[in-house]
């Protein structure tokens, strides 16, 4: 049983019942769905669309509609791959680690931080794809037997260990998060009236019955699960930031990137998660369970996690210097006071100075600077990819190879287009999947304890 | 010829007027039949001409220098013509490769330009520095117009280190195709989407003058800023080697000299790392303590090292004159696509063997410290070549590294080592990635960015229709898009020597595989061979003393190598 002490704030705000959580998050389910829903998810779905279309323009023409040259021949595509990649970290960090931690706050936003995390390894996994020369052969990267001779992948290569690294990923954070849903998809369904969505509810609720050993199965498959993604929250960046490390590249080939990229996955992602759940929390009327003390929590993540990206620059920084080595140290100065340098001081800006305002307790409780917060650093988590990859890029070894990159509109729209498509697929789960994860939140509902004593005592009294 | 009321056929009619009016001039004293067939199976026919007569030069060379340079007032400018290496007189405006042939000093493709001192141009232009003249793909050129003689062009400017202030040079043999001369594709941009129109380059013939019986390449005329800019297609936009003296390994004679007097081979160390034992075996472990980077292996050696064949090359840096002559022949030998003026503007020329053009600097490290300058602006020093640049120049290919970084990358393993120490590529393998590229120290690698044999690549790409298709060599494959390319030091070319040598039933002997830039190369700047053949050309140049490895630190361990390029001057320049 859950208990906690009285000093601290409690985890679910208003005096809920189990009832109440029900209806809180099956409502919006059950009825129509607002006004303002309908038009976000046109504008999403037209940017979507539009990104889409970029994406079959490239398809039909081919790498060429991006702007990428013989120097720089990676730019906003592994961008936009590493960033969505980082954002999906935070959903499997609050559901596997915080569930070992017994972090009870974590129940809140582990339903909505998981479809995040979804949604953004989707999107991310496009990226690797889209970005080769020949897609229709990218079934080529996984070592299925063949006919063509003896031919194998190579397990030498870092984007090899990508290909595994996100697949597992992907399927682990999926199926965590549908294990989850399924005791609430089987109360939606228990709640619904009209037969086909009564029917599609049973469908994805598996059969549930709710009786006590299929708890007991989810509890333990759920810690299970958590044991198995937990690593996975470390490996995966660490394997997408060995794309880089493993390279002869200066500003690429450096060993601290592995834990350097898995702080900055989580710092972007609970950014994102932040950015998702203030939007959420105000229109699904959600202030009761999404509180104040939850943004505080993940605005302290942010803190420690913004603070080790903040030292692994300034460590990159130290040992260009220290290393004297002569390409190492001009990629380095080239970033900061190059033709570049507008994108390393962004990213400098955002990601190292301004996650240090949220020491301010008052700052880090409030929710508009939060959002604003947020933003500001999803934005510098874009830049530092970009830094990263082009700028270390476009000046390496041979100064008669060096050029600029300049995106391409269709650069600009697929990166937007995936924005689209993101929020078109978190809008969808937010009107048909129960956002919160109600039967884990009811555990942690305090009704059993004072209020039910307090009733008590009342009816004692007369 | 019967509606003429002849009845004899065309080959006899042609025959007996070359009997009647040739005979003479064909073949002396041999017979008019066999001179009449050498000359239909050659083509040609082989006039006896007389030897011109000796003539004697009259002309007062410094009189008319005095007077050359008497005849440019101040606010005027001396335009002299030239003709570029590629295009010359402008015979060969209808020859994509060659258009698409950075110049090789300029690096510009596909234009002519105005060649101006860049104090000149940062004087006109009003920018702070020499920086601000960057020409690259969003940084168009400036264009100015030059009149002489009374004719106008304007033309874009490029800054161009070493001419002489208020002085102009432009190319001849560019506009052609303007005004309906039918003269090829590659001449004249159609393509309504492209960034220009019309004939490549401009037509300055009109500029030229007749003085003395002698045309005058040039003349003297005014010169302004007309505000326009003009989209340039620049082969490489960078101009200096940054004083990365493991890239641009040069010295002078002197220098040279004396580093030999004290100890052979003492100018061209090879770099070493400090490790932690006592290498010199002096009592301590200190920064002393060195191994050169060849002792220092992240992979196990290939076994290639005296097993069969292992192929190599040497480069002169002495030799090469940086004609270009190469990279032609590699086009041409290796099926590399021509892309065209805005492709090139994107970085994107697919050539598989470049000239690397290196301007001299004023700032080097040394100087820098000498003068206490701090690194961000000595770096920024370092991109500015001198006011009278020496040029570097310098041939780059694959390095077919024995331990190469885009090998181990590859996803799929469509890049890897042969057993006779090439880096090949697999293109039916190849996804696309580009990861091998990005890794490649030395930016050799080319990606197919489009299908270059579709209609969007018509103007440019002489291969793209069926009669275009001729061009092509059979040996080599035509890479579609989508995979990536580079030099194969044309394997086509050892595979057509082991075959000779393995039908002759006899060794392949030195020299009989050729690579296309080995044999286009006029200086004889490039040899190629076996690395495993102890008696070959290349082996003996990769123990020369003047061989050194392109960056070398870096452990890829290439199997090119390069002579250091050693200046035939007295004073001691540092090594940039």
């Amino acid at each position: 049983m859950h208990s906690e002490a009285a000093l601290r704030e409690p985890l679910i705000l208003g005096h809920k019942t189990y009832h109440d959580i029900t209806n809180d998050i099956v409502g919006p389910i059950e009825n129509k769905a607002p006004r303002g829903w309908y038009i976000l998810t046109t504008i999403a779905g037209l940017i979507a669309c539009y990104g889409i279309g970029c994406i079959l323009y490239l398809f039909s023409k081919g790498i060429g509609t991006w702007g990428l040259n013989k120097t720089v021949d990676w730019a906003w595509d592994i961008t936009n791959f590493v960033w969505w990649v980082g954002i999906g970290h935070a959903g499997t960090l609050i559901s596997a680690v915080l569930l070992l931690f017994r972090q009870k706050w974590r129940m809140a936003i582990n339903r909505s931080a998981e479809a995040m995390t979804i949604f953004a390894v989707i999107m991310a996994a496009t990226f690797p794809l889209i970005h080769m020369g020949r897609l229709w052969l990218a079934y080529w990267v996984f070592p299925l037997p063949n006919q063509f001779g003896s031919l194998w992948v190579n397990f030498n290569s870092p984007l090899l260990w990508d290909v595994f690294a996100i697949s597992t990923y992907f399927s682990v954070s999926l199926v965590f998060w549908y294990i989850g849903l399924i005791p609430d998809f089987a109360t939606i369904r228990d709640r619904l009236t009209k037969p086909s969505w009564k029917k599609a509810y049973s469908i994805l609720s598996f059969g549930w019955t709710g009786n006590a050993k299929a708890w007991t199965r989810f509890e333990e498959v759920s810690l299970v699960l958590a044991g198995i993604a937990t690593p996975l929250v470390f490996s995966v960046h660490s394997v997408v930031s060995m794309d880089f490390a493993t390279s002869v590249v200066p500003g690429w080939h450096t060993t601290i990137f592995p834990p350097y990229f898995v702080s900055g996955a989580v710092f972007s992602g609970f950014a994102m998660v932040l950015t998702l759940l203030l939007v959420m929390r105000k229109v699904m009327h959600l202030e009761a369970y999404i509180t104040v003390k939850h943004v505080e929590y993940m605005n302290i993540v942010i803190i420690v996690t913004g603070s080790i990206v903040g030292v692994a620059y300034i460590t990159e920084l130290f040992v260009s210097w220290y290393s004297g080595v002569e390409y190492e140290s001009y990629a380095f100065i080239n970033r900061a006071t190059g033709p570049y340098w507008w994108s390393y001081w962004a990213m400098m800006t955002c990601n190292v100075i301004s996650p240090q305002l949220f020491w301010v307790k008052s700052w880090r409780r409030n929710l508009t600077f939060t959002f604003f917060m947020s933003l500001v650093v999803n934005t510098g988590m874009w830049f530092e990819r970009f830094v990263i990859i082009v700028t270390s890029l476009h000046r390496d070894y041979v100064p008669s190879s060096w050029t600029m990159f300049h995106p391409s509109w269709v650069d600009v729209g697929i990166f937007i287009g995936t924005i689209g498509i993101f929020f078109t697929l978190y809008l969808l789960f937010a009107r048909y999947f129960p956002v919160l994860a109600l039967n884990e939140l009811k555990s942690i509902l305090k009704i059993t304890g004072e209020s039910y004593k307090a009733e008590a005592a009342k009816q004692h009294h007369h | 010829m019967r509606w003429s009321g002849d009845n004899t056929s065309y080959y006899d009619f042609i025959r007996s007027n070359w009997q009647a009016n040739m005979a003479g001039r064909l073949g002396g004293e041999l017979d008019f039949g066999y001179a009449w067939n050498m000359s239909v199976h050659n083509g040609v026919y082989d006039a006896y001409t007389n030897a011109p007569e000796a003539s004697a030069f009259v002309g007062d060379v410094s009189a008319a220098a005095t007077a050359a340079k008497a005849a440019v007032k101040t606010g005027e400018w001396e335009v002299s013509l030239y003709e570029k290496e590629g295009i010359g007189n402008g015979l060969h405006a209808n020859n994509p490769w060659l258009q698409e042939l950075p110049d090789p000093i300029s690096k510009v493709t596909w234009d002519n330009y105005v060649c101006m001192a860049p104090e000149d141009m940062i004087a006109l232009t009003g920018v702070s520095t020499f920086r601000d003249l960057y020409i690259g793909q969003e940084s168009p050129a400036h264009v100015v117009k030059v009149s002489v003689n009374g004719v106008d062009v304007e033309l874009p400017a490029i800054p161009s280190p070493g001419q002489a202030p208020k002085s102009v040079s432009i190319a001849l043999g560019y506009g052609r195709g303007a005004n309906g001369e039918r003269v090829g594709r590659a001449a004249v941009v159609t393509d309504p989407e492209s960034e220009v129109m019309g004939s490549v380059g401009k037509n300055v013939y009109p500029m030229t003058s007749v003085a003395g019986g002698t045309v005058q390449y040039g003349g003297v005329g005014t010169l302004s800023m007309t505000g326009a800019t003009y989209p340039m297609a620049l082969a490489q936009t960078h101009m200096t080697a940054m004083d990365r003296h493991s890239i641009a390994k040069e010295t002078t004679q002197k220098d040279w000299a004396e580093h030999k007097a004290k100890a052979p081979g003492s100018y061209n160390e090879p770099h070493t790392l400090g490790v932690h034992e006592d290498v010199n075996a002096d009592g301590t472990i200190n920064t002393l303590d060195r191994k050169p980077t060849s002792d220092f292996n992240l992979w196990s050696d290939h076994p290639v090292e005296q097993v069969g064949h292992r192929w190599g090359m040497s480069i002169d840096l002495n030799s090469c004159t940086g004609c270009g002559a190469c990279i032609t022949a590699c086009t041409s030998e290796n099926n590399v696509p021509v892309v065209g003026k805005d492709e090139v503007r994107r970085s994107r020329e697919m050539h598989w063997l470049r000239l690397d053009r290196y301007y001299s600097s004023d700032m080097t490290h040394a100087a820098g410290k000498e003068q206490g300058i701090g690194k961000i602006d000595r770096f920024l020093e370092m991109e500015v070549p001198s006011q009278n640049p020496k040029v570097f120049l310098m041939p780059v290919m694959c390095q077919h590294c024995n331990h190469a970084p885009c090998e181990t990358v590859c996803p799929v393993a469509a890049t890897t080592h042969s057993n006779e120490g090439l880096n090949q590529m697999a293109y039916n393998r190849c996804i696309g990635t580009r990861y091998c590229a990005n890794n490649c120290p030395y930016k050799v690698r080319r990606f197919n960015w489009f299908n270059y044999v579709t209609d969007k690549f018509a103007e440019v790409n002489p291969a793209w229709d069926e009669l275009g298709r001729m061009v092509l060599n059979p040996d080599v494959v035509v890479r579609s898009r989508g995979v990536i390319e580079k030099c194969s030091l044309c394997v086509q070319q050892i595979q057509a020597g082991k075959l000779t040598a393995k039908k002759e039933a006899r060794p392949l002997k030195d020299g009989d595989v050729q690579t296309a830039c080995m044999s286009a190369c006029g200086m004889g700047a490039i040899t190629f061979g076996d690395l495993n053949d102890k008696d070959s050309n290349v082996t003996k140049l990769a123990a020369d003393e003047r061989a050194y490895y392109m960056l070398d630190e870096i452990g890829v361990k290439p199997n090119i190598n390069y002579m250091a390029k050693v200046r035939n001057t007295e004073e001691a320049a540092h090594h940039a």
